[in-house]
C-alpha cells in the first residue's frame, strides 16, 4: 500500500457516505477525487465536501494575527493550532471491489471507524471510470444539491486518466444527455462545465 | 478490458441503430445510436436487419430528428460550443430513419434453394440494424457469372457488385429512361456490352447518333470505345451514310441501301406525325399502293409531274387534291437521302440476318441522318418490320422442332416514344413486339428522355426499367405507373445525382435499386471488359483455343 496517498481515516460512516479526518491540516483531497477505504470489500466514495474546523465543536476558533505581518505567522506563533483545528472530508459512497472487479452500485454496509482512506491512482481511476453506471446515483443524490460540481470535477479528472480525453468526456457527457432527459437546462449547465 | 467506455471507442462500424417502430405499410423506424449521425445516412442506401432468424434487407425511405426532451425547440441547447453539440446530437436529440423491410433472407440453408423473398412481416422491436454488406448485396442480385453482368454499384457501396442477370433481362422487352446528359447512352452502351459479353442475344442497334459502334465522346469531348473497338469479332457495323462513317474511321461491314420498292403505307403512317401529315393524307399512300401496286407505288407517285395527270390521279382515288399534293411534296424529301435509291436496294435485310445468325450484333448508324427523325424512323420501322417478319417464320418452324429456336433478338431504339406514342403505338411493328413480349424471341431496349410519350400499356409492358434522373411530373408518373412502393420510388428517382446514377426495378431485380453506373470509357474499365469476356465468355476461349477467331 501506498503510505504517501493515504490521506487520513473514516470518523463517521453510514451506507450512503464516510466522513474522513485527515491526518494533516489542510491536506485533502479536492472535491471530485476518487477515494478508496477499507478491506473486503474495498470500498469507493468521491470526495463531495471539504471542511477545516476545531476539533472541539464546543471552542470556536478565535482570531490570533492582529500583530503578524503575514497569515503564516499565526501558525508559527501558535504550533498548538496544528492539532486543535482539523481538516475534514466527506464522501459518497459510490461502488465497491467485489471478486469480478469494481460494481459501481450501492454498498450494503458502511465502512468501519478508522478504516484507512486512500487516494486512488490514476490507473484506479481509469478502471473506475471506465463505466458510468453510477451516474444516476450521484445525479439523484439526496445529499447535496452542489452534486453537480462533484460531477463535473470528477469526470474532468477521470477524463485524464483516460488515453483519449475528448473521445471519453463525449462518452460521459451522452450518459449525462441520456439520464438527465427532461433535465435540458441542468444538462447544459453540466456540459458546460466539462467542456472547458 | 471490456468496459463501455471501450465499447464506445471501438464502435462497431456498420451497426446504425434498432427498430422501435413500425408497420409492413409504412416500414420500420430505427432510432440511429448515439454516435451515429444522420447525415451520414442517405435516403437509398441499403440496410440489413437481424431479427431472431432471419435477416431483411431493406431501404432508407426517409431520415428525421427526434429529441427526447420536447423543450428543445424553444430552448437550444449551446451547441455553439461544438463539445456540447456532439455530446447532444444523437442522445437528447436523436435521428431517426425510416426503412421499408424489401426482402427477406432467410438464415438457414433453403435460402441457397428459393433465395429472397419478398418481406411479409417485419422485424420486432430492438432489432438490430446494419448498413447492407457486400455479401448481403450479393445474396440479393447474385455474383457476378456467365449469366450475371455488373451493371453498377449499390449507391455509397463502392465494393459491393450490383449484378443483372442478362438472361431474364431479355426475355422481355426493357427501357432505359433519363433526362438529356443523364448518362443513358453511356448505360445503354454498358447493357449492349453486357449482353455481347453473356452471348445470351443477337443484337440489332438503331445507332441515331453514331455512338455505339466504333466510338463515343464523353461529356469533356475524351473519345470513348464503340464496341467494335472492344468486341472485333463479334458485332459488325452497319452504316447508313458512308462517307461520315470512313470520316470517323469507320470502314463499315455493310452500307444499307434502301429502294423505292421497299418503302410500304405503313412505314408513312408511323411518320405522319413527324412530316406533318394529316390523317388523309397519310391513309391515301395505302390507295396509291392499291393503285399503282405494291412495289411501285412510292417510284411512280413522285414520278408524276404535276397538272393534269395530278388532278386525274386525286380524282381517281377520291381523295382531296391538297392532301396529295402535300404527301407529294412530304416525300420528295427522301429523295435527298442518298441512302434511298430510285433504282433498287440492296438485300440489308438478309445481310442484317445473316450476321445474326452468326450470333453477332449488327449497329447501324446513321451519320448525318441522325440528326433526320424522318430518316431515323423510315428506316428503322422498315427494316424492324422485315426483320421481325422473318424471326416469325423461325419461330413458326421452331414450333415443330424446339432445336429451331431462333437465338433471342434484342433491338435498340432510340427517341422511342416517337415510335411508341399513344396514336401510333398500335400501328408500328416496335409497338407489336413491345406487346407481344417475347413472342418469336424479339424484345426492344427502348430509349427515352421522354417517357411520358410512351403509350402506358407500352410502358407497363417493360420488363425492366433503369432510369437515370427524371425531374419531369409527368415522365416519373410515367416510368412508375403500375409499380408497387410508387410514392416513395418516386422520391428516390427525383433525388438521383444528375450524371451516373440510375434507379433499376422490374422484372430481373428481386427490388427496386439505385446505382452508381458502372465507369465506362476509363483504361481500367476498358481491362475490366476483357477479363469478364474470358471468363464468362465460353465460346471465346474455344475459339481462342482452336486459333479460329473470325
Ligand atoms: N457510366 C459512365 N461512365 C463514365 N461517364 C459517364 C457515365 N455515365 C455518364 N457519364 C458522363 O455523363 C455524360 C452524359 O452521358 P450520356 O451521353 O450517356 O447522356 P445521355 O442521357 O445519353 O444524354 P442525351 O440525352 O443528351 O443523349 C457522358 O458524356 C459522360 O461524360
Ligand atoms: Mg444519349
Amino acid at each position: 500500500m501506498n503510505q504517501d496517498n493515504r490521506i487520513g481515516e473514516v470518523v463517521e460512516s453510514s451506507s450512503l457516505q464516510f466522513t474522513v479526518q485527515c491526518y494533516d491540516l489542510y491536506k485533502s483531497p479536492n472535491i471530485g477525487t476518487l477515494v478508496k477505504c477499507g478491506t473486503d470489500p474495498q470500498l469507493f466514495g468521491i470526495v463531495y465536501d471539504v471542511s477545516n474546523k476545531s476539533m472541539d465543536p464546543a471552542r470556536r476558533p478565535v482570531p490570533r494575527g492582529r500583530d503578524e505581518n503575514k497569515e503564516e505567522g499565526v501558525y508559527l506563533s501558535n504550533p498548538q493550532l496544528n492539532r486543535l483545528l482539523i481538516t475534514e472530508v466527506n464522501c459518497i459512497l459510490v461502488g465497491y471491489k467485489s471478486t469480478e472487479g469494481i460494481l459501481q452500485s450501492p454498498v450494503s454496509l458502511p465502512p468501519r471507524i478508522h478504516s484507512f482512506v486512500i487516494e486512488c491512482s490514476e490507473e484506479e481511476l481509469r478502471e473506475f471510470s471506465s463505466t458510468l453506471d453510477f451516474l444516476p446515483l450521484l445525479l439523484e443524490s439526496p445529499i447535496l444539491n452542489s452534486i453537480d460540481d462533484v460531477i463535473s470535477s470528477f469526470l474532468i479528472k477521470s477524463s485524464k486518466s483516460h488515453d483519449d480525453k475528448s473521445r471519453f468526456l463525449i462518452y460521459a457527457g451522452k450518459e449525462l444527455a441520456f439520464n438527465l432527459s427532461g433535465q435540458l437546462i441542468r444538462l447544459n449547465n453540466l456540459l458546460k462545465r466539462i467542456s472547458k | 478490458m471490456n468496459s463501455e467506455i471501450n465499447n464506445f471507442i471501438s464502435k462497431d462500424v456498420d451497426v446504425l441503430g434498432m427498430v422501435v417502430s413500425g408497420s409492413l405499410t409504412n416500414g420500420v423506424e430505427v432510432k440511429l445510436k448515439p454516435e451515429r449521425s444522420v447525415s451520414e445516412i442517405k435516403v437509398g442506401r441499403y440496410v440489413s436487419i437481424e431479427a431472431e432468424n432471419l435477416k431483411f434487407f431493406g431501404v432508407v425511405t426517409d431520415i428525421e430528428l427526434g429529441a427526447t426532451d420536447q423543450t428543445l425547440r424553444v430552448n437550444p441547447p449551446e451547441i455553439s460550443n461544438p463539445f456540447i453539440a456532439n455530446v447532444i446530437s444523437g442522445s437528447t436529440a436523436y435521428g431517426i430513419i425510416q426503412v421499408e423491410p424489401m426482402l427477406i433472407l432467410s438464415q438457414d440453408d433453403l435460402d441457397s434453394i428459393y433465395g429472397p423473398q419478398p418481406a411479409k412481416t417485419i422485424p420486432p422491436h430492438f432489432s438490430k440494424v446494419s448498413l447492407a454488406s457486400d455479401e448481403d448485396v450479393e445474396t440479393v442480385f447474385g455474383l457476378e457469372s456467365d449469366t450475371n453482368f455488373w451493371l453498377g454499384n449499390p449507391l455509397d457501396m463502392d465494393t459491393a457488385k450490383l449484378c443483372l442477370n442478362i438472361e431474364e433481362l431479355i426475355k422481355r422487352s426493357n427501357g432505359v429512361f433519363g433526362k438529356s446528359g443523364t448518362g443513358k447512352t453511356f448505360l445503354t452502351r454498358l447493357l449492349l456490352l453486357g449482353i455481347i459479353q453473356r452471348g445470351v442475344a443477337s443484337q440489332l442497334v438503331f445507332d441515331m447518333q453514331s455512338e455505339y459502334g466504333w466510338k463515343g465522346f464523353s461529356e469533356d469531348s475524351k473519345e470513348v470505345k464503340g464496341l467494335k473497338q472492344i468486341f472485333s469479332s463479334k458485332v459488325a457495323i452497319f452504316s447508313l451514310d458512308e462517307e461520315s462513317s470512313r470520316r470517323r474511321g469507320v470502314n463499315p461491314d455493310y452500307v444499307v441501301r434502301i429502294g423505292y420498292e421497299d418503302i410500304e403505307p405503313g412505314d408513312i403512317s408511323v411518320l405522319k406525325e413527324t412530316l406533318n401529315l394529316s390523317e388523309v393524307a397519310a391513309d391515301a399512300a395505302y390507295s396509291l399502293e392499291r393503285y399503282f401496286g405494291p412495289n411501285n407505288w412510292f417510284k411512280e407517285f413522285l414520278a408524276l409531274s404535276g397538272g393534269e395527270e395530278f388532278i386525274d390521279l386525286a380524282r381517281n382515288l377520291n381523295i382531296n387534291q391538297a392532301a396529295l399534293s402535300s404527301l407529294k411534296n412530304r416525300l420528295s424529301r427522301f429523295k435527298r437521302f442518298d441512302f434511298i435509291d430510285e433504282s433498287g436496294g440492296n438485300d440489308s435485310v438478309t445481310q442484317i440476318l445473316s450476321y445474326l445468325d452468326r450470333g453477332m450484333h449488327v449497329i447501324l448508324e446513321f451519320g448525318r441522318y441522325g440528326s433526320d427523325l424522318a430518316a431515323y424512323m423510315l428506316v428503322a420501322n422498315l427494316l424492324t418490320r422485315r426483320i421481325y417478319a422473318r424471326y416469325a417464320v423461325f419461330a413458326e418452324k421452331a414450333l415443330g422442332d424446339p432445336t429451331q429456336q431462333p437465338t433471342p433478338l434484342v433491338i435498340t431504339i432510340e427517341e422511342a416514344h416517337k415510335f411508341l406514342s399513344p396514336d401510333i403505338a398500335s400501328q408500328t411493328i416496335f409497338g407489336t413486339i413491345a406487346r407481344e413480349m417475347r413472342k418469336h424471341n424479339v424484345t426492344l431496349l427502348v430509349v427515352d428522355q421522354r417517357p411520358s410519350g410512351i403509350d402506358d400499356e407500352i410502358m407497363s409492358q417493360l420488363g425492366t426499367k433503369i432510369t437515370c434522373l427524371l425531374d419531369n411530373e409527368k415522365d416519373l408518373d410515367s416510368v412508375l405507373t403500375g409499380v408497387s412502393g410508387n410514392r416513395k420510388l418516386r422520391s428516390v428517382l427525383s433525388r438521383l445525382e444528375s450524371k451516373q446514377q440510375a434507379l433499376i426495378f422490374g422484372h430481373s431485380v428481386p427490388m427496386p435499386m439505385v446505382i452508381k453506373v458502372r465507369d465506362y470509357g476509363t483504361a481500367t474499365s476498358y481491362g475490366d471488359f476483357q477479363i469478364e469476356d474470358t471468363k464468362f465468355n465460353f465460346d471465346e476461349d474455344n475459339e481462342d483455343l482452336f486459333g479460329k477467331k473470325l
